[in-house]
C-alpha cells in the first residue's frame, strides 16, 4: 500500500484538507470524497471532456490528473457557477436554447464555455467551436450549444 | 479506472528530482503534466513503483530569448507556448502549440514531456527537427546537450539515461527569409494526428537555400525526410520540385494500418500535407501572414 499524502484544495471557495492515496484521481476526489457530483465522468480516458473543471483558472480534465497534483490549488466546478441562488448566464442560456438533452456533457461544456468567455468575452462562431473542441456531446449536434454560448456572451456584455 | 498503487514524491528542484530518481532506481518515473503518463497508468500499461512529480520545479517553464537564441523550459505548457510572444513571431510554433489536442490537454501538457515520451505521435519532436533543436538534459553525471536528430531512438525510447531529465529545448530563431509551417491532420480535437508534416525553408533570391522536412505520426519515431530536403535545396519552388519533395517525404515514411487510417491513406495524406506545408512555409518566408493549425473533419 502506498503512503497517503496530505493535500489542501479549495473547491468553489471552500477549503478542504484530505489525506489521499497518490493514485486518487482529481475527479474522484471531487465526486467521491467531496460529494460534488455535478462533475461527470464520461469516457474516463481523456477524450470526452465531461470531467472538465477549472484549476487555478485553467480548464483541465479532472480524470487525467491526480488529486495530489491539485494540492494547494483552487478548483471551480459546475456547482460554483451559481451565485446567490442565481444561475450563471451560461446556465440560463443553455436552458433557454435547449443546449442540452441528456445533460451528460453539460457540466464540462459549461466549464469550457466559462473559460472561453473569461478569455474572450465576444467570441466568433469559429472561436466558440475551438473553445469547446475538447467537449463531446452525443445528443444535441452542438448547434444549440453554440447558440447558447453566443447568447450568454452577448447578455454578459450588456450586463442584462 | 485507477492506476495501480505507487508512491508519490514532489521534487522542488532539478537536483532533488535527479536524487530521488537515482535513489529509487528502476521503478521511478518522472511526471510533468501527466497527459501522456496518466492515460498509460490508468490502462496499466506501465508498472512503476514511484512517481517523481517535477511539475512544480520553479523556473523550468520560462521562454527566454538571447540574441537569436531561444530556449524553452521543459515544463512550458502547450498553451503557454501558444500564447507567447515567441509563437507570435515564429508561426510554426503557433501552428503546433495551438493544435495539440484540446484546450484542457494544452493547459497541462508540456513540451519536455512531449519530447521525453518518445511517442512518434507527439507533435513537438517532429516539429523540433525543422528548427535543428537541441535538448538540454541533466542527470547524475551533470548536464549535456543532445541533438534532436536521433534523440527519439525507437518507439517510446529516447537517448535519456536513467535518472536523467530534460530541462529545456534550445534552437536558433529562424532569420529573415525563413518561413515554416506545421500541418497535421487528425480525426477530432482530442486525438493524436493521423500524420503530420513540418517544413522550414530559407529562401534567398527565389532559391531555397536550406530546407527541413520532418514527419510525425508516420513511423516508429519522428522522421527527418532528408531526400525531400535535397529535392528542395538549391531550387526555385515550382510544382515539379514540390511534387518530388512530397514523393520523397512519402518514401521516407513508414506508416502502419491502425484505427487512425490505413497505411495507404496515411501516405496520401503525407504527400498532401507536405505540399501544403511547403506552400505555407514559402508564403511565410516572403513575409506573408498565414493562419494554419491542425485540421480535422
Ligand atoms: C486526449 C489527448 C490528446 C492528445 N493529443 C495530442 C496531440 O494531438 N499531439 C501531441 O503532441 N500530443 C498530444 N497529447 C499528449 C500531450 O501533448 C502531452 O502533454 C505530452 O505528450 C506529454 O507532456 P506531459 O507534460 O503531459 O508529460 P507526462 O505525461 O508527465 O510525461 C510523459 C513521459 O515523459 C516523461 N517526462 C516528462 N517530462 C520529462 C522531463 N522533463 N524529463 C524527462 N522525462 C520526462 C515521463 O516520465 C513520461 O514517460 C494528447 C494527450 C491527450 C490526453
Ligand atoms: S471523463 Fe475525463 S475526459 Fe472523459
Ligand atoms: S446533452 Fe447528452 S451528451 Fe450532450
Amino acid at each position: 500500500m502506498s503512503e497517503r499524502i496530505g493535500i489542501t484544495v479549495t473547491v468553489n471557495g471552500t477549503r478542504y484538507e484530505r489525506e489521499v492515496e497518490p493514485r486518487l484521481l482529481l475527479v474522484q476526489l471531487i465526486r467521491e470524497e467531496l460529494r460534488l457530483t455535478g462533475t461527470h465522468i464520461g469516457c474516463d480516458t481523456s477524450y470526452c471532456g465531461a470531467c472538465t473543471i477549472l484549476l487555478d483558472g485553467e480548464p483541465v480534465k479532472s480524470c487525467t490528473m491526480l488529486a495530489v497534483q491539485a494540492d494547494g490549488g483552487e478548483v471551480l466546478t459546475v456547482e460554483g457557477l451559481e451565485k446567490d441562488g442565481k444561475l450563471h448566464p451560461l446556465q440560463e442560456a443553455f436552458s433557454e436554447h435547449h443546449g442540452l438533452q441528456c445533460g451528460y456533457c453539460t457540466p464540462g461544456m459549461l466549464m469550457s464555455a466559462y473559460y472561453l468567455l473569461e478569455q474572450n468575452p465576444d467570441p466568433s462562431n469559429a472561436e466558440i467551436r475551438k473553445g469547446i473542441q475538447g467537449n463531446l456531446c452525443r445528443c444535441t449536434g452542438y448547434k444549440n450549444i453554440f447558440a447558447a454560448i453566443s447568447d450568454a456572451a452577448a447578455k454578459m456584455q450588456t450586463g442584462s | 479506472m485507477y492506476p495501480a498503487p505507487f508512491d508519490y514524491h514532489r521534487a522542488n528542484s532539478v537536483d532533488e528530482a535527479i536524487g530521488m530518481l537515482s535513489d529509487i532506481g528502476e521503478g521511478a518515473r518522472v511526471m510533468a503534466g501527466g497527459q501522456s503518463l496518466l492515460p498509460v497508468l490508468k490502462m496499466r500499461f506501465d508498472e512503476l513503483t514511484d512517481i517523481v512529480d517535477i511539475g512544480r520545479i520553479p523556473d523550468l517553464n520560462q521562454i527566454e530569448e538571447n540574441g537569436n537564441g531561444v530556449s524553452i523550459g521543459a515544463l512550458t505548457t502547450h498553451s503557454c507556448i501558444a500564447a507567447s510572444a515567441l509563437a507570435g513571431s515564429v508561426p510554426i510554433l503557433l501552428d503546433c502549440a495551438s493544435g495539440i489536442a484540446d484546450v484542457q490537454v494544452r493547459s497541462r501538457g508540456t513540451i519536455g514531456g512531449s519530447v521525453a515520451s518518445g511517442d512518434p505521435s507527439c507533435d513537438w519532436p517532429a516539429l523540433l527537427h525543422t528548427l535543428d533543436a537541441e535538448i538540454q538534459c541533466q542527470g547524475p553525471n551533470g548536464t549535456r546537450t543532445l541533438d534532436i536528430n536521433g534523440f527519439v531512438e525507437d518507439l517510446y525510447q529516447t537517448a535519456l539515461q536513467p535518472s536523467e531529465i530534460i530541462t529545456g529545448i534550445r534552437f536558433k530563431r529562424p532569420g529573415a527569409g525563413s518561413g515554416g509551417a506545421y500541418c497535421a491532420f487528425k480525426r477530432c480535437a482530442p486525438a493524436y494526428p493521423t500524420t503530420s508534416v513540418g517544413v522550414q525553408l530559407t529562401i534567398t533570391d527565389g532559391q531555397v537555400e536550406s530546407a527541413r522536412v520532418a514527419l510525425g505520426s508516420s513511423g516508429l519515431t519522428p522522421i527527418r525526410a532528408q531526400q525531400a530536403e535535397a529535392e528542395l535545396e538549391g531550387q526555385s519552388l515550382g510544382a515539379g520540385q514540390i511534387g518530388r519533395a512530397a514523393d520523397a517525404a512519402v518514401a521516407a515514411s513508414d506508416p502502419v494500418d491502425d484505427q487512425r487510417g490505413s497505411a495507404d491513406f496515411k501516405r496520401q495524406l503525407i504527400a498532401h500535407l507536405t505540399k501544403r506545408a511547403i506552400g505555407i512555409a514559402e508564403r511565410r518566408a516572403s513575409g506573408e501572414q498565414v493562419v494554419n493549425s491542425h485540421e480535422y473533419y
